[in-house]
Parts: structure tokens; sequence; C-alpha cells
């Protein structure tokens, strides 16, 4: 061993550095020290909650005291309360009725669909192929479409006179599907499942990673066909992602508003004018904001009935591992 | 002057008491041990000193002031952790000077301490890594250089040779043994390891379920342990065990047990009749049992375990005790199956109250 | 062959091209379908080849019913307008006319608009970080009444999108004079309960031993943020950044409502203009819906990665 152990170096100076800051001797309040750290969390939390505030949630109130005021005809008149009946007119109204029908339609033609063409490409590009990477990137492509971008495609294929959509389907020189009342709804909501479906593949896979392999592996062994696969290892594992795609899924399908406005304007004849194109129309046509300010706040609602229902009914549904 | 005091303190988590009512007092330079199972509150005591948590009754003292509201940082006191809690994004020289820099030291300062301890460590080849790209041990050096640095008045190490592969835990064992003597620092070290325990500590603290058991120098804890907890946990293979009941013998006093009555040195029967204890636990240590054919105690071989260096025989009593003898490589040693008799010399015998575990006062 | 279908459009004859494209897609489903039939019989060896074809045959066909509008954005972006709409359609550019994007880049603005759109995205996505990251820090770390409340309510603003509020939000941006500018763009968008939840459960995540390391390394809020934090919630960080990217860069009614003219238009919005200015110049058009994709096409190659791990580590696994 060296004659100096190189741990003596080390050796402490016996009164101790003073650039090791002892601080303070005296103990610092607990209570003052509790105040700063209240002091910086309101800090942190601040430019967050007057955001929120100023922009969540005073307009909601506010929507919801709108509720009961007319909108004068002429500007510069003044509102003029009418209590309950202008809610009970505008929920009761042909207008609001059919957006209402108009908007349940177009969550039940999208969401599912969504969901399992995503899910169906996910099973399909989880295997083990030479290139699946290929796959797995035009998969997802569609994600890089915005709702503008996938609609103004869409509108230009489904040209009547000269889109290519129209040449394929022999349709030229008639009436677009997207004028169509039968099938104009349908139409806008093909163009949003597409247009989502690169994310809900990659919401799909992500999720799919979560399946244990061994517990495939497993199932094979035992005999188990791709169906029975499918429906007692891949699923019941796949069930909270599932379970988040279904809840997000169906919020962001009742705020669709810009396929509508670019494919087909809440038309043919109000078949698809669902709720949120409702309003803005009650906005920017009509002028209306005590009626529009009601259709907001039963968007609201139902976006939060719906919520609340689908996570009480499935959330107990879905198994958590560990 | 202690340089770590507790005085009562007692810590509860909701309606759980993690430390109870624990005193103790650590020496200027001491290296001491605590000792106890998982879940005995070692830990807690630990984080107490720290400040990572707040004593709900009692004082905790650090050099001459009381600590109870001074913040962690403030305490001048240094962790190493049993996971290491490295930085993982920072390399080992920043891992390490990072104490100084929140502190303001200056840089060439810095620079010039965290090269005494890498070189002192032997790190200085990989201060420029990453932790994930050092090995387990390289891993501990920095953890430890990283509170060598900060030359605090103690140093709390949370179990910090278990995550090592046993050939490295025994070499490091040393290694920190030597640092603490040479740096000549107050040192606070949990474990559950008797091992470590008993080599490393200048006094080893035993604790169990949040109670401290006993507080002494290594050699003492294992001569004499305080109860049967400490007897049980110190000492591998363990003490053996027999209960029995003290019964008057021509005139002398014995332990009658399944196996046979043991006799007893006159003041172990004094402090068995002081205690007025109905129930007796006798206890051995296995290299203190002899096979004697006068011995008193009757028992059947179960297993023999040659090891080598040695041989552990386990043997039977009537009702399912067992008592382990420890042999030497060259003893005659009996077949398994064969009856036995064993005796030791009753100044090896450690008696407590089968009761309350307490030691019987001889 | 015509089938009527409902009132107002029959469906006339298909295109021959179609038809035959029908007709193959129809065979190779059923010579999909048929090799996985078949795949249960024979040896394993040949079993495996039959299976793996029928596989390729599927993704074959699915790649490219996804990829087809995409595809024809592309080649008719770069054919003339006759022949866009030239029967039958032309598949491929063999002599690509670029003039449709520089059209489409002047003449549509989509150029001005692009940059309006990274600039009040950029703004967006910095924000909406930096408010995530303080108000995760104070949810996970500090200790402070009403915490519980005050994170029910940040995750309860996740339930009033836009499409609720932009009736009050249009006039509360008009009275602050912020119609029509960067600020009446961007503000509202500056702070999400969904970050800070994201962000909250990777703070969370922090191995506790290192929150106690840094305490007795005397590192404040910010050194322990900045040296320990954030490093190690990266992933979490780049997912939300991504995320927050995606979702600020399509937005459509907001910047539709609240801008005027060209002066700050978003290309989402600029796309909508130039399809109805452009007409017949369908090619323009594709140009310009390719020139709005592109940012966020460059987006997903780069970031496939973080985007799925960043799911994976919060959101998806509930």
């Amino acid at each position: 061993m060296s004659v100096t152990h190189p741990f003596e170096r080390l050796k402490p100076d016996r009164l101790h550095d003073e650039s090791v800051g002892k601080g303070s001797r005296t103990p610092r309040s607990r209570r003052r020290r509790r105040m700063m750290e209240l002091l910086l969390a309101f800090g942190l939390l601040l430019p967050s909650l007057v955001i929120f505030g100023v922009f969540v949630f005073y307009p909601l109130i506010r929507q919801i005291y709108l509720s009961f005021f007319l909108t004068p005809p002429f500007p510069g008149e003044p509102n003029h309360y009418v209590g309950l009946s202008q809610i009970q007119q505008v929920l009761s109204s042909h207008d609001f009725l059919n957006s209402l029908w108009v908007t349940l339609l177009f969550v039940l033609y999208t969401v599912p669909a969504g969901l399992i063409l995503g899910l169906l490409l996910a099973v399909l590009a989880h295997q083990q192929l030479a290139g699946i990477r290929f796959f797995r990137t035009v998969f997802s492509s569609t994600v890089a479409t915005s709702v503008a971008v996938a609609s103004v495609i869409f509108f230009t294929l489904l040209n009547p006179q000269v889109g290519l959509f129209s040449y394929l389907f022999g349709t030229q020189g008639q009436l677009s599907v997207l004028d169509d009342p039968r099938w104009a709804l349908l139409a806008v909501s093909v163009v949003t499942v597409w247009q989502n479906l690169g994310l809900s593949f990659i919401i799909m896979s992500a999720g799919l990673q979560a399946v244990p392999d061994d517990l495939l592996e497993a199932s094979r062994i035992d005999g188990a066909r791709a169906w029975a696969r499918m429906r007692h290892v891949i699923l019941p594992m796949l069930s909270p992602t599932l379970f988040f795609a279904i809840v997000v899924g169906t919020i962001l399908s009742l705020e669709a508003f810009g396929q509508i406005d670019i494919l087909t304007a809440g038309g043919p004849l109000q078949h698809t004018n669902v709720l949120v194109y409702a309003i803005y129309d009650q906005v920017f046509n009509e002028d209306n904001d005590g009626r529009a300010a009601v259709m907001t706040v039963a968007l609201f609602l139902i976006t939060l009935v719906f919520t609340l229902f689908q996570i009480w009914l499935l959330e107990r549904r879905v198994t958590y591992e560990r | 002057m202690a340089q770590v005091a507790l005085k009562e303190v007692t810590k509860r988590f909701g309606d759980v008491e993690a430390v109870r009512d624990v005193s103790l007092e650590v020496e200027d330079q001491e290296f001491l041990v605590l000792l106890g199972p998982s879940g005995c509150g070692k830990s807690t005591v630990l984080r107490l000193i720290a400040g990572l948590d707040t004593p709900t009754e009692g004082i905790i003292e650090i050099g001459d002031r009381v600590v109870n509201d001074i913040e962690p940082q403030e305490r001048d006191v240094a962790m190493v952790f049993q996971s290491y809690a490295l930085y993982p994004q920072m390399t080992a020289r920043r891992n390490i000077e990072f104490p100084l820099k929140n502190r303001g030291t200056p840089k060439d300062e810095r620079e010039r301490r965290v090269h005494e301890v890498a070189d002192a460590l032997e790190l200085t080849e990989v201060l420029d890594r990453r932790p994930a790209q050092m090995s387990g041990g390289q891993r501990q050096r920095v953890a430890l250089a990283r509170a060598i640095v900060r030359r605090p008045e103690a140093f709390l190490m949370d179990e910090p040779l278990s995550n090592l592969d046993a050939k490295l835990r025994t070499q490091t064992r040393t290694e920190l043994i030597e640092l603490q003597r040479r740096l000549e620092t107050t040192v606070i070290y949990v474990t559950h390891d008797q091992v470590e325990g008993m080599t490393m500590g200048h006094r080893v603290a035993v604790m169990d379920r949040g109670v401290l058991q006993q507080v002494a120098r290594p050699t003492e804890i294992y001569d004499h342990p305080a109860n049967l907890f400490v007897a049980g946990f110190i000492g591998n293979p363990p003490m053996n065990t027999i209960t029995g009941s003290p019964h008057s013998q021509n005139g002398d006093l014995v332990i009658d047990t399944v196996g046979g009555s043991i006799p007893l040195t006159p003041a172990q029967q004094d402090a068995v009749r002081r205690s007025g204890v109905t129930t007796v636990v006798a206890g051995v240590r296995p290299e203190h049992v002899v096979l004697d054919p006068d011995g008193p105690i009757d028992a059947t071989v179960a297993v023999v375990e040659a090891l080598g260096y040695e041989y552990h025989v386990v043997c039977r009593l009537d009702d399912g005790q067992q008592v382990i003898i420890r042999l030497p490589a060259e003893a005659v040693v009996p077949r398994e199956g064969e009856d036995v008799h064993l005796g030791a010399d009753p100044i090896r015998l450690h008696l407590f109250d089968a009761a309350t575990g307490h030691g019987l006062a001889q | 062959m015509s089938a009527e279908v409902g009132t107002g459009v029959t469906m006339g004859t298909l295109a021959p091209g179609f038809r035959t494209f029908l007709w193959i897609a129809l065979g190779a489903i059923v010579a999909g379908i048929g090799l996985l039939v078949a795949s249960r019989r024979g040896s394993p060896h040949y079993r495996r080849r039959v299976a793996l074809a029928g596989r390729y045959l599927l993704l074959i066909l699915l790649a490219v019913i996804v990829l087809f509008p995409i595809y024809i954005t592309v080649v008719d972006s770069l054919l003339k307008p006759d022949q866009v709409v030239a029967k039958p359609p032309i598949l491929f550019p063999f002599h690509p006319q670029w003039s449709s994007y520089s059209t489409a880049w002047t003449q549509g603005h989509l150029g001005l608009y692009l940059m309006n759109s990274f600039i009040v995205t950029t703004v967006i996505v910095v924000g909406e970080l930096a408010t995530s990251i303080a108000a995760a820090y104070a949810f996970a770390f500090l200790d402070f009444p009403f915490k519980r409340t005050l994170f029910v309510l940040f995750l309860a603003t996740m339930m009033v999108p836009l499409e609720v509020t932009f009736l009050t939000n249009l006039s509360t941006v008009v009275s602050l004079g912020w119609y029509n500018t960067y600020l009446g763009l961007t503000v509202p968008f500056l702070a999400t309960g969904f970050g800070a939840f994201l962000l909250r459960q990777a703070f969370l995540g922090l191995p506790r031993d290192l929150r106690d390391a840094a305490k007795l390394d005397a590192a404040g809020h910010w050194q322990f943020l900045r040296r320990v934090v954030l490093p190690v919630a990266r992933p979490s960080l780049a997912a939300l950044g991504i995320f927050a990217f995606f979702s600020a860069f399509g937005q459509y009614l907001w910047p539709l409502i609240v801008t005027k003219n060209d002066r700050l238009r978003t290309v989402q919005i600029g796309l909508k203009f130039l399809a109805n200015s452009q007409l017949n110049n369908f090619n323009v058009i594709f140009a310009g819906t390719v020139i709005a994709a592109i940012p966020l096409f460059v987006l997903l190659i780069l970031f496939e990665k973080q985007l799925i791990r960043g799911l994976t580590a919060g959101a998806v696994k509930g």
C-alpha cells in the first residue's frame, strides 16, 4: 500500500468548510416555509387558472345566463329576459331536435367503425412480417391529414361533374353524394372515419403492444383459433385502450365541425346539420346569440352525460392488469 | 458530546407506529449500525435523522442543535441510498458535484474536490459516463462520492451494499470500514444483514417493530443478548432455544424441558428465582453445545450438514424442537438417526422469560 | 349494369377501370380467404407459405384503400387541370407540372397562410408546455390546500371544448381588441387540462429516492425541475409537444371565426378559400392540400416512435 492511502486525502477539515453552506443556524419556522410553498404553488397554477377562468368557465356560465334572454332582432336593443321559455322553445324546436338526431347518427356512424377498423388494421400490422414497418407507416399516414385537408380532398374527389369518385361510381353529371339527403351524412362519416383512421390505428397499436406475447403464445399452444384468441386474450387486455378510445372518440365526434363546413355546410336540407354547425349557423347567419347559447349548453350537457354514462357502463368491464 | 442524538422519538403514519420511543446517541466518529429485519423501522429512523420525515414526537439533535425544524439540506448530513439515487441524465462528475454546485461552491474548489474523491474511489475513468453506462459497483461508488464530497457532519447509509453481488459486497464492506476509519467521521448505517452489523459497527443498535431492542458493541450483543429477539437475530446458525419450566431438584433449580433437565449456575438460579418466571426459554449457541454422554438433554440426530470447514448437526427433541450443533471438521460426527446426549457449560446458557422475551439478568 | 339506390342518385354504369378494380379486389379477397382456409391443411411448410401469402394480400389491399386518396391527391397535384379530369383517370404524373404548387403558394397565398399556422402553432405548443409543466410540478411536488379540487377543475376543462365556448370567447376576444390578431388566435389555448394531467402522471413516476437525494443535495425547485425532473420526463414532454402541435396545426373552427382576412389566416382556413377560389383548377387545390399536409407528415415520420411511447405512458393505460 502506498505511503499515503488515497483515503487520507479525504480527511475532512475538522472545523468543516465554510463553503459548505450551513444555512441558517436558526430553524426557519415551519409556517414561513409553508407560506412560501403555497405562494409558489399559486404562482405555478395561476397562468393556467386565469386562462381557464376566462376562456372555459366564464363562457360556460355566461352562456347559461344568456340562455334566459332573447336576442333582439336589431342590434342596440337590450336583451329581453324571458326565463325558461326560450330554453323550452329551443329544445323543442324542430331545428334543434333535427341537429340532435343528426349528431347522434354521426356518432353512431363514426365511432364504432373507426374503432373496429383501427383495431383490425392494428392486429394485422402487429404480425412479425418482413416490411411490416411500411404497412404501419401507411396505416398511420392519415394522422397527417387534418380535418380541412381530408375534407378538401374528398370534396374535390366527390365533385359531381368531374370528381374522380363520381367517375368511378358512374354518377357523373348527377347529384353529388354530398347533395343527396339520403347519403350526405354517410359520406361525411366516411370522410371522418378515413381521416381518423391513422390516429385510431396508432392508439390500437399502442394498446396491442401492452398485450403480453407469452399470453398469446400460451393460448396458441392451448389450441385457440384466431377468433378465440381475439375474444379471450386480446380484447380483455385491450380493454383499457378500447375504453379510452370509445370515451375520447365519442367526445371528439360530438364536436365535429370542420368537415361539415367544407363538405356540406349543414345541408342538404339540414341532413348534416350537427349541433356544432347549428350553433355556428345561429351565431353567424341568424345572429341569434340567445338561441345559440341554449344550444351550446345543451351540447355541453349532452357530452357530459354521454361521457359519464360511458364511464359508468364500461369502466367495470375493463380489466386492469397489476 | 454526541454527534447525533435521538430523544424519545416516535413516528406515526396514520395508525401505524413505525418508530416507538427511540432514544439513541451516536458519538462523534462512531460507526453505528442500525440492524433489524425489514419493516422494523430502521430506515424510518434514518429518514428522520436526515429530515426527510418529521418525528411525531421527540427531539433529534445533530451536533449541538435541535434539528426538528431544520430542512434536510441544512442539517449537514449526507445520505447514500440503497438504490443509489443517481441522477440518470447526469454524468458521474455532474452527479458528484451537484450538491456543491447547489450550495454555491466556486468552480475550482468544486473541481478539486470532485477530483479528490474520484481519485480516492477509483472513479476517474468513469467520471464522464452516465449511470446507465456504469457497473453496479461503480454506481455505488459514485453515490458514495457524492456524499463524501460534501464533508458532512454525519453519513447516513441505507443498505448501500444490498444491490451488489456477494463477492463485491464483501470487498466493498471492507473498503467502507476503512473509509470510515480514515475519514474519522460519524456514520449511521442501516442494514438487515447481521454480518454487516457485526463486522462494521463500533456499536450495533438492534431494532424490531419500531422498538430499539439493544444498543451495544458487537461482541456484547453476541455474548449477552438482551432479549430473545436479539438472541435469535444475531448469529448464524441462530441460537438454539429450548422452552422449559424451573423446577426444584435437590435444593437446586433446574430447567425442565422435554429433552431433560438443564442445570444452572448459582447466579442463574438466583436470577430465575428473583424473576418469578414460570416458563423459561434457555438459549445456547450452536458452537457451545457438546455431545456429552452424561449430558442432560436427550435428542435424536435428524440431519448432518457437512460444510467442509465444519459440521452442522441438527438434532431433534421428542417434541420436535431442534438443536443445532457446530462441530469442527476433524470431529467425530454422529450418524443421522442416532440417539445422542447434549450438554453445555452452564456459563454459556442464556435465560429468557418465555412470556416477554426479556433476558433474565445474571 | 345499373341499380337504383334511393332517390336522386342512380348508380350508373360503373367506370370500366373501376369495375376491373372491383373485380380484382373481390378476387383478392376470395383468394386471400381461400388461402387462409387452405392453410389449415397440408404440411406446415406449405401452410406457412400459404398463410403468409394470404396475410400479405390482405395487407396490400387495405394499404391501397387507405392510401388511395392521398396518392391521387399527390398525383393530381402534378397534372394539368385538363389531365386531372381526364377519363379514364391518369394514375401517374409522367410529366409533372410543378406550377400548381407555385400558384397555390403565391396566388393562393398558402405560403403566407403556412407561416401564420407555424407561428400560431409554435406559440401554442410552447405555451401549453410551459403551463402544463408548471401546473404538473405544483400538483406532483408541492403541498397546498384544495389540491385535489383544483386538479379536478383542471380535468374538467377537458369536458368544455371550444365548440361549446366559442360564442362567448369570440366576444371576449373582440372586446380585448384581439380580433384578427395572433393574440386572439393563441391565448385561449395556452393552457390545457390534458397537458397538466399527462405531465403530472409523468412527474409522479419519478422515483422517490431521486427526490430525497435532490433535497439533501440542496437542489432548489428550479434546479430540481431543470436537472432532475424534466430530463427524466422527456418522453412525456415530447408526446405532449407532438400532440399539441398536431392539435393546434389542425384547428379549424376558431381560426375561421377569429380571422377575417388574408393577413392572419391559417393554412387550414386558407385551404377552404383556395378550394372556393380555384374552382376547376383541381391541380392547384390538390397542391394546396399537399402543402398543408406536409408539416404534419414530416412530424409523423420523425416522431412516430415518441408519439406511441407517450401514448402508452399515460392515457392509454387508463
